[in-house]
């Protein structure tokens, strides 16, 4: 094959999983590191930077809006980002010091595990806190946003955040070193561990995301894991479609779409696992 | 309303995104139409992409750290110019939220946002790598 079909194909992928990431309610980074690490010819050192900074723009684009409009909160990010920085530091720098087929049964066993955090994992989309804990206070984890939708300001506040640092580490780790980007996993764990509402969970993910994966990045930038050949066409189809899935959200049916997106990780985590087991 | 270091975050964070988004979009142009020379032959690409990345920096005497400044005369590594804009806004965007909590005079805040800079900056130096 060409080499200048990769490119291509690479951005046909990232604009089909830009359209398919915004219906499902995942991020592209968690789609793009096991489909194009199990498909594509690429070592998985350049795919896993690729991943990351697809994650940290596409989070960087979406922040403004959402920090602007309320519906992502900078002070319940920065501890948890602090937090999730430091620790996906290491994590890249684990990753990119561990053999090649290591990374891929971790990234096999990862990739399986979100597929069941998907399946199994429920919402709430205003969560109960009966009473915030010392350190949220402290850290003043609580606020009023305004819900466009329900059209009245919704008052929010924090428990669990010692146990939340802790989550948060972990999954900065998992960010550093397989690039997934980590809204799969940060959302859940503000909304269901931390008490935050739904909305507001998803709009700090993407902002706390956009730290973490900064901090990863660079580290994957000066070891020289960075093709503009890949990351420039990834970028850009993701980005244009993420566009057009935000367009095809009212009239697509999202439950399918998220079944496929399940099946498609099944896939791609097992192919990872038996790459990684070199079959 | 969101507190007033949020929006002065966004704003700052809006500005930088738009001028990465552009020098990545140029740098790519440039890259592609062969306006500039690159650094790897693109024949080369497919050979290359294949290999660990410490293979692949041996190989193609591909520059680490900060080194890729001196390549920017090179039509692929004159993307990293806006890649290095998007990996920078954070920063500064923290940077310029510090003023405002020094006026606030949120300590608590302050000490988690200077941390977070020393951190960002300690990647970004190339301490670790």
């Amino acid at each position: 094959m060409e080499w200048w079909l990769w490119p291509i194909a690479l951005f046909a992928i990232t604009f089909a999983m830009g359209i398919v990431a915004v219906l499902a309610g995942v991020g592209g980074g968690v789609l793009f590191v096991p489909l194009v690490g199990a498909f594509f010819p690429f070592h998985l050192d350049f795919v896993r930077a690729t991943g990351l900074l697809i994650a940290m723009t596409s989070a960087l684009s979406a922040a403004p809006s959402l920090l602007g409009s309320g519906l992502a909160s900078l002070r319940l990010a920065m501890p948890l980002a602090l937090v999730g920085s430091v620790t996906s530091i290491a994590g890249a720098l684990v990753g990119l010091a561990l053999p090649t087929g290591a990374v891929q049964v971790a990234l096999g066993c990862t990739i399986l595990g979100i597929a069941l955090l998907m399946w199994r994992g429920g919402r709430s989309a205003h969560p109960e806190v009966p009473r915030p804990d010392a350190l949220g206070v402290a850290l003043r984890l609580h606020g009023v946003y305004h819900d466009p939708a329900l059209g009245r300001d919704v008052s929010w506040q924090v428990h669990r955040t010692p146990a939340s640092l802790f989550v948060f580490a972990g999954i900065g780790l998992l960010a550093g070193m397989f690039g997934l980007g980590a809204g799969w996993a940060n959302v859940p764990a503000f909304n269901l561990l931390m008490g935050v509402p739904l909305k507001l969970s998803v709009g700090t993910s993407g902002m706390l995301l956009s730290v973490v994966d900064t901090s990863a990045a660079w580290v994957y930038i000066h070891r020289g894991a960075v093709f503009p050949m890949l990351v420039v066409p990834s970028l850009i189809g993701v980005m244009l479609g993420a566009k057009l899935g935000a367009r095809l959200l009212r009239a697509s049916p999202t439950a399918v779409v998220r079944r496929i997106v399940l099946a498609v990780l099944v896939i791609a985590g097992g192919r990872a696992l038996l790459k990684g087991f070199g079959i | 309303m969101a507190p007033i270091e949020q929006r002065i975050y966004a704003r700052w964070l809006d500005i930088g995104t738009r001028v990465g988004l552009a020098m990545l979009v140029v740098g790519f142009a440039v890259y592609v139409f062969g306006v500039l020379d690159p650094h790897v032959p693109r024949e080369e690409l497919a050979r290359l992409w294949t290999l660990p990345v410490d293979h692949y920096v041996a190989t193609a005497g591909a520059p680490t750290g900060w080194d890729w400044l001196r390549h920017l005369g090179k039509g692929d590594y004159l993307n990293f110019l806006g890649i290095s804009v998007f990996a920078s806004i954070t920063i500064v965007c923290y940077a310029r939220i510090v003023p405002t909590l020094l006026v606030e005079g949120d300590r608590l805040q302050l000490g988690l946002v200077v941390t977070q800079i020393l951190v960002l900056l300690a990647s970004a130096s190339g301490l670790f790598f």
